[in-house]
């Protein structure tokens, strides 16, 4: 025994990597189909928009790159489908570089392809602009002055969707997507608390923690927590998207990281009870 | 006044954009709307000197011929190449740009960070021992998050997602909403710091 705990302490990581690899290959191959149910803060993302009129406009943005995909584009697309089935209008925008042919491919493949949505009469990407804060403070102003021109170079004034939408007083809710900075703790410091605007949340898992007391205050109407989040919310509004599919792919890699943490520790206390 | 108008710029810039959250008047933010417009203008063109500060580095790199000089020929080349496909091809869904977007740097930008989970798990290997009462409360609830927050939590005990729930909603939220707080405190104080000119760092001084 003592060998085998020695053997556990001094464990090559590419032999953690290999168990971990596996535990993610093989429910993606030969699905469990573990259950879960929905938490609170994903039931109040799917009813704050839920609750919004419909035909209504809301601002949709879009703010991470390909790195968080993983986490968010599942959430993307079924925000967008919630969004689109209760027929609200969608101005989508990224106030990251690399968002926008994300949030192109979200739109095409849900608006497009499986609303037959019109682009600039159902939804619009109005595409990158570089300023951070500054661009959420210059939106509370005027949005057709930050955002002159949309995504693929039409000027915002000839857009139907963009008629009469002047700043936030002209928008129902915001949706944020966010990978980090910056995102939705930005937007509630610069948008949400200075014009009073609804605002919900999905953003990445490491990031979840952080949105916490902007939720618990009321700031935040709803907070999506990484593919768990997206999972669940893909379940309330009717998908099966990847958020549910990787689940069980999350769920074995966590469980196996946990069993290389219990023995560690049995091997880190075996070996110095025997020290001692 | 090489120091003085700096000084006065910042002051007067941020004593502007304090007093328009507070003043309702439209003509004040119609002015304040203009000075974000000439601020989004501004911070585009840090993206040029961006551009600049990447070639100007590795150019040196590349001269003296340094440890992997080619790989810095294969970065500049690179930078050249999508910057001039953009540019004179558009960045549209089905150009050149957009196919080398989603096929090459998603990718490779995705494949970055799910390396991390390989490496998270081997920390969290060699990390969570526990060695003192802090490392075990630490441990102790990193484990019931990590479980109770995926699907396995709730098949191993029904009740485990709102325990989780609450560890992240009354605890978690409690830490995390003082630190907040105390972060927003540094914040007002170096920014009036700053506008009231007693922080100088940003101008280059001691």
């Amino acid at each position: 025994m003592r060998k085998f705990f020695e053997f556990i302490n001094k464990l090559d990581r590419r032999v953690i990597f290999i168990f971990v690899a596996l535990a993610i290959i093989i429910p993606l191959l030969r699905p469990l189909n573990i259950k879960f149910t929905v938490t609170e803060p994903v039931q109040g993302f799917y009813d704050a928009i839920e609750k919004v009129p419909q035909g209504s406009k809301v601002l949709f943005s879009c703010d991470y790159e390909p790195g968080s995909r993983p986490e968010l584009f599942p959430m993307t697309v079924a925000a967008l489908e919630q969004m689109l089935r209760r027929n609200l209008k969608v101005i989508a925008l990224s106030l990251w570089p690399a968002g926008p042919p994300i949030v192109e491919e979200a739109l095409s493949d849900v608006a497009e392809k499986q609303f037959k949505s019109k682009y600039g009469v159902d939804y619009v990407n109005l595409g990158f602009k570089e300023g951070r804060e500054v661009v959420m403070v210059s939106m509370g102003s005027s949005i057709p002055t930050t955002f002159p021109q949309d995504f693929r170079g039409t000027k915002v004034s000839e857009i139907p969707i963009m008629q009469g939408v002047s700043n936030f007083s002209d928008v129902k809710l915001i949706v944020n997507i966010s990978g980090g900075y910056p995102g939705t703790k930005e937007w509630v410091q610069q948008v949400q608390a200075r014009y009073n605007i609804g605002l919900v949340s999905g953003c990445t898992a490491v990031s979840a923690p952080e949105y916490y007391p902007y939720y618990q205050s009321g700031q935040l109407r709803g907070l999506l927590g990484g593919m768990k989040g997206a999972a669940e919310y893909e379940m309330l509004v009717g998908r099966t998207g990847l958020g549910r599919k990787g689940m069980d792919a999350q769920s074995m890699a966590h469980l196996i990281i946990f069993l290389f943490i219990v023995l560690g520790n049995l091997a880190y206390f075996s070996l110095k009870k025997k020290k001692t | 006044m090489r120091k003085e108008v700096p000084l006065i710029i910042t002051f007067l810039a941020g004593f502007f954009f304090i007093a328009d959250y507070f003043i309702p008047h439209t003509g004040f933010s119609n002015i304040a709307a203009d000075v974000n417009g000439w601020a989004i203008i501004v911070l585009a063109f840090s993206y040029i000197l961006g551009v600049g500060n990447v070639l100007r580095i590795n150019a040196q790199r590349i001269a003296k011929k340094e440890k992997d000089w080619v790989l810095k020929v294969i970065l500049v080349l690179c930078l050249f190449f999508m910057l001039g496909i953009g540019i004179f091809g558009g960045i549209a869904e089905g150009s050149i740009f957009d196919w080398f977007f989603v096929n090459t740097y998603t990718p490779m930008q995705a494949t970055m960070f799910a390396l991390l989970a390989f490496f998270i798990a081997s920390a969290a290997f060699r990390a969570f021992r526990v060695r003192t009462t802090q490392a075990a409360l630490l441990a102790i609830t990193a484990v019931l998050v990590m479980i109770g927050r995926v699907p396995i939590g709730e098949t191993i005990w029904k009740s485990f997602p709102d325990f989780t729930e609450w560890i992240m909603g009354v605890p978690q939220l409690a830490g995390k909403r003082a630190i907040l707080i105390g972060a927003a405190l540094g914040a007002i104080s170096t920014g009036l710091k700053v506008i009231t000119g007693l922080e100088r760092t940003y101008m280059g001084q001691d």
